[in-house]
This record gives C-alpha cells, sequence and structure tokens, in this order.
C-alpha cells in the first residue's frame, strides 16, 4: 500500500499561505492531477511532496509512513521538472543512469536498466546521444525515462507537457497516461490545462489560492462542480444569476425555470454551453436574441443576450439552427442539467 | 543559422574600432617588446637596434628555467586554490537574497580597489611574530609561542589567492548565477545528497566555466611581482620579479624584454594546452 496522504499540509511564505490546510488521499496506483489557475499553490504543493519545501504545518503520508521530515534524496519519489532539468554535461544513457550511479548499482545492471528504460519510453538507441540534440518529445521522455530509473514510490510531474506544442502535448498526454497504468505507479502531475487533466487523471484535485476547491474524478468534476470556481476553470459554463419566485419556479435573467429547488433566496446557476437547447421563443422558458454566431466547422456557438446575462449555446453544424444576430431565440434549460451552486 | 557574409568593403566597418584599439594597445607595444629582445645591450649606456639572439641565449640557463618553472608551478596552484575556494562561496552567494548578493559585491569589489602593496603589507603583518595570527593560536592555548610564518611560500601562496579570490568570484558569478536551480533539485530527488548533487551536477556542468576562470587567475598571479617580493623569500621570486628587476634596476631592458617575451610565448601554450585538453574531454 503506497498510496499518498496529505494531512493538514500549510505552507507560509512570511504572511501568505501560499497551501492554506490541504488534506487528501490518493489511493494506490492512481493518477492524481493538481490543477489550477497559476499561484495556486499547486506546484508548491507538489514540492512539498517531493521534498524541496518543507511544510510549515501538517503531515505527508506515504504508505502509512511519515515522510515529513525526510530529505528529499531519501524519498525514492521520481520527479520531472517544468524545465525537465535534463544534465546538460551528460548524454541521454548517462542521464538515465544518473540515479543508478549515486545508488552504486554495478556497470552491466546501470546500462541494462538504461536499455529497458528507453524502450520503455520509445527511444530505443538513443544512449549515446547528447542531450542537447534531442528534440522537445524526446527531452521530454528522457526525463521520464530518468525520473522512473528506481522505481520510485511515487511519481511527480510539475506541467511536464506545458513546452511541447499542442499536437504533441496530447500524443503525450495519452501516453503518459497509458504508461501510468502499465506500471500501476501513484502518480501526481501538476497543470494549469484542464484538458490535460481530463485526459490524464483518475482524480483531479482544482486549487484556488491555496485550498482545494474539489477533488473528484474527472466526469464529476465536469458535471457536478462544487461552486463556481471549479465550474468557472472547468471548460466553458453559463453561469446565471437565479433567485426564488412564486410556488417552485426559479426566476433568471429573460424567463422563469421549474423542477430546480434553491437552497437559498439567491444562487447561481451553472450549465453547460452543450445542455442548453434552442427551442422557439414562443413556447421557451427563457427567450433572447441572438448576440453573436460563431462557427467553428465542428461546433456553433451562439451567444444569447437574455435580459442582461450572456448565456451560450452549442449546436451541432447538422443541426445548423439559421439565426442571425438580433433574432428572437427560446433557450431550454432541461433541469437535470443545471448545476445550483452558492451565490 | 549563420549570419550573411560580409560583401562590400563597409560591412567590415564594426570591426574597425576594435581592431585600432586591439593595435594600438596591444599589437605595436608587443611588437615593440619583441623588437627590443632582439637588440643588444650596451654597457654603461642603454641599447641600440641589432639583431641579436644573445638575450634569449642567456635566458637558456638552469637558473632562470628554475625560475620560471617555479612561476608556472606557483600559478597554477594559485589558480586552484582560488578556483576551489571561490567555487563553492558562488554558488552559495547566487543563491542568497538579492540585497546580501548586493552586499557581498561591494564588499568584493572594495577588496578589489585594494592595491597588490596594500595587500601584501596587511599578509606580512598578519604573518608577523609580533603581530600576526600566531598570536591567537598561542593566546587559545594551540601553541606554545608566536612565530613568524612569512616570508615563506605559505604566505606568498596565501596572498596571491586572497588578491585573485574577488577576481575568480567576480568571473564566476555570471555563470552561478544562470545555473538553473532545478538541476541541483533533480539530483536531489534522484538520491543525490545536496554535496552530492554539487560535486555530480554543479561542477561538471560548469567546468568548462571553471576552466576559463582558472587561466584566467592563472595569466593573474603569473603577472604578479610585488607579492613574492613581500610575502616570498628570494627563492619564490617569480620571473616577473626579475623581469622587473631587470627592467628597471639593471637597465637591460632587451633581456627583460626577451624574457617577457618567453613568459607570454610559455603561458599561452599552456592556456592552449588545457583548452585542447578541455575540448577533448567535453567531446567525450
Amino acid at each position: 500500500m503506497t498510496g499518498l496522504v496529505l494531512d493538514n499540509i500549510t505552507k507560509r511564505f512570511g504572511s501568505v499561505a501560499a497551501v492554506d490546510r490541504v488534506n487528501l488521499s490518493v489511493p494506490d496506483g492512481s493518477f492524481v492531477c493538481l490543477l489550477g489557475p497559476s499561484g495556486c499553490g499547486k506546484t508548491t504543493l507538489l514540492r512539498m511532496i517531493a521534498g524541496l519545501e518543507e511544510p510549515s504545518e501538517g503531515r505527508i503520508l506515504v504508505g502509512g509512513a511519515d515522510v515529513t521530515r525526510t530529505p528529499a534524496h531519501q524519498r525514492d519519489f521520481g520527479m520531472v521538472f517544468q524545465s525537465l532539468a535534463l544534465f546538460p554535461h551528460l548524454s541521454v544513457g548517462e542521464n538515465i543512469a544518473y540515479p543508478l550511479r549515486i545508488r552504486n548499482v554495478a556497470k552491466a545492471e546501470q546500462a541494462r536498466r538504461v536499455e529497458e528504460l528507453l524502450a520503455l519510453v520509445r527511444l530505443p538507441g538513443f544512449g549515446e546521444r547528447p542531450v542537447s540534440k534531442l528534440s522537445g518529445g524526446q527531452r521530454q521522455r528522457v526525463a521520464i525515462a530518468r525520473a522512473l530509473a528506481l522505481q520510485p514510490r511515487l511519481f511527480l510531474l510539475d506541467e511536464p507537457l506545458s513546452a511541447l506544442d499542442a499536437k504533441l502535448r496530447e500524443a503525450m498526454q495519452v501516453e503518459l497516461r497509458q504508461l501510468q497504468q502499465r506500471l500501476g505507479i501513484t502518480t501526481v502531475v501538476v497543470t494549469h490545462d484542464q484538458r490535460e487533466a481530463m485526459t490524464m487523471a483518475d482524480l483531479v484535485v482544482v486549487m484556488n489560492e491555496g485550498r482545494i476547491r474539489q477533488s473528484a474524478p474527472p466526469v464529476d468534476i465536469y458535471r457536478r462542480p462544487a461552486d463556481t470556481f471549479v465550474a468557472d476553470f472547468i471548460g466553458i459554463t453559463n453561469l446565471i444569476k437565479a433567485r426564488r419566485g412564486a410556488g417552485d419556479t426559479v426566476l433568471v435573467p429573460g424567463g422563469t425555470l421549474v423542477g430546480i429547488a434553491l437552497p437559498t433566496e439567491e444562487a447561481t446557476i451553472s450549465v453547460r454551453p452543450e445542455d442548453v437547447r434552442l427551442v422557439p421563443p414562443h413556447a421557451a422558458a427563457i427567450t433572447g436574441r441572438v448576440d453573436f454566431v460563431r462557427d467553428l466547422g465542428a461546433s456553433i456557438e451562439i451567444y444569447v443576450e437574455a435580459d442582461g446575462q450572456r448565456i451560450v449555446a452549442v449546436a451541432s453544424p447538422r443541426e445548423r439552427p439559421d439565426l442571425q444576430p438580433g433574432a428572437p431565440v427560446g433557450l431550454a434549460l432541461p433541469a437535470d442539467a443545471c448545476v445550483v451552486l452558492g451565490a | 543559422m549563420t549570419a550573411a557574409r560580409p560583401q562590400r568593403l563597409q560591412d567590415y566597418a564594426p570591426l574597425v574600432f576594435p581592431a585600432l584599439m586591439l593595435t594600438v594597445f596591444f599589437v605595436v607595444p608587443f611588437g615593440i617588446m619583441v623588437a627590443i629582445s632582439f637588440f643588444r645591450r650596451v654597457q654603461g649606456a642603454f641599447y641600440e637596434p641589432d639583431f641579436v639572439f644573445d638575450n634569449y641565449a642567456r635566458f637558456l640557463s638552469a637558473f632562470f628555467g628554475q625560475v620560471l618553472g617555479f612561476s608556472l608551478v606557483l600559478a597554477t596552484l594559485v589558480a586552484l586554490v582560488a578556483v576551489t575556494i571561490a567555487f563553492p562561496f558562488t554558488f552559495l552567494l547566487a543563491r542568497l537574497p538579492r540585497r546580501w548578493q548586493v552586499v557581498w559585491l561591494v564588499a568584493l569589489l572594495s577588496i578589489v580597489s585594494l592595491s597588490e602593496v596594500i595587500v601584501g603589507f596587511a599578509w606580512s603583518t598578519l604573518f608577523s611574530r609580533t603581530a600576526g595570527v600566531t598570536n591567537i593560536l598561542v593566546a587559545l592555548g594551540l601553541m606554545s609561542e608566536p612565530m613568524s610564518l612569512s616570508p615563506s611560500f605559505g604566505a606568498l601562496l596565501t596572498g596571491l589567492s586572497y588578491h585573485a579570490f574577488p577576481y575568480t568570484v567576480l568571473v564566476l558569478y555570471p555563470a552561478l548565477a544562470r545555473l538553473d536551480p532545478t538541476l541541483m533539485e533533480a539530483a536531489r530527488t534522484l538520491g543525490a545528497s545536496p554535496p552530492r548533487a554539487f560535486l555530480t551536477v554543479v561542477v561538471p556542468a560548469l567546468r568548462n566555466t571553471i576552466l576559463a576562470t582558472m587561466i584566467m587567475v592563472f595569466v593573474f598571479a603569473l603577472g604578479s611581482y610585488l607579492l613574492p617580493q613581500l610575502l616570498g623569500r628570494p627563492s619564490n621570486w617569480t620571473l616577473s620579479v626579475l623581469i622587473t628587476d631587470q627592467a628597471i634596476y639593471q637597465s637591460n631592458l632587451p633581456f627583460a624584454a626577451a624574457m617577457a617575451v618567453f613568459l607570454v610565448l610559455v603561458s599561452l601554450a599552456l592556456v592552449g594546452l588545457s583548452l585542447l585538453v578541455g575540448r577533448k574531454e567535453a567531446a567525450q
């Protein structure tokens, strides 16, 4: 059992809490993404797990053992840095062999492991090359192979794919996820890219201002955001201000909704654009005017202005609604697609 | 990517100023010195133009060979000592908060502003029997009675290394300040203790900088002629001391010029050799 437990972890820099009372339990062998805007404390949290920063408060447990005060070099974790931090004076093979050399592994065994790891990251025969002669994606793989050389208990990655171009990044996301599943290694990745988190993670931990806002599987994060920050940060959403109306109705800009219970007098409703349906204006729950039509080829986004509130709907090109800016339009919001959030 | 090759005469214009400065302040004086080294000395007078090898022939003796050898060994040792101390120092300095870095760099610059004479006398006082550091050791009960540590080879090595230290730090500083701090961190997560990470990653990653700095300190120490006289015994005098002696006190400029030319050639050869070795190692 090599699960990771963060118990009330806090890190203060001066009077600012970069990480504020974080509690998290990561099951053995799972893939976790720490997701959040820059400055949310996710990298600081990862560095504390790695042992590169010391928490001001709290405990870090790995496999039940407290490692909070264990120095980084005795933790047995593999880490991939945002800069990759490949050693410029060593070849690809020497970079990967570095942790083995430090542990005084026999030369022949080192060579065997290096070959094995190069095959694992699909760079066979690259051992002799200087690091400077590699492409971005290849350097990435070398950094991953080096971090895995000691068969670490925990695999940590800090924005590992941020330096790659969009296409390569998507391919590496899939590859990284497959690699992690094959090895069954507990993995924590820091990212600000929600697509990356959705692609790879078993568990997405959304952070903001040093705190965890929600931690849940990717689909739940998307479908059932815990608050307006998470709803807004993950994908595109419509945040609609709602007020209790007569009976069990809910008043929203441009109309009235039924079948939704507000916990308080006022609240915010989150609806994903793909759940918003366009209907004829006369029978609609909400009416408004088309503000702008954005034809992206694969999908069409319709920006609707409803009594001062912008609502975005996504339609597929097949149902191509013939809408011009300024035309009146009706919107239907299915009750089961509406997530009620605090005001 | 390579820049376009210069096509017309005007394209060489940016080179004119540096070329002029190099010619006026380096090539011409060195040329004059080379010329003088072949002149003939006139006893009781100065020298007259000629083309003789007497000056070089006189130099090829066991005595001057020994002095040359000693000068090269001393300069090498100074380079080793200064860089060995300055490299970890600069590494830690570059990791201090910005404000403290500035304080340290200003302090180092103020040491640079001290003349070789002041440095020499300060050290000879510190190494003296009456006022020197041995008195502290006696007070601490580590020595039975104070003793004089100067003049000696050790005193000379200390003085020269001290004098070279701030220059060494200033030359190393840019490279160490630019060094990616995640290299050390990566080494630590890969199982290396901080000192081990320093020795296996930081030092080898900057070996070209270290080599270049050593060459700089080597040349710096080779030119020193005051400290050997202030802190060393006559047997510790370097070739630079003898050159000064010949040029100023013996009025034998042709011989002094010949020794200077020889010193320049030998040190250039050594610098070239170490660069060659460094490149070969880097290629491996």
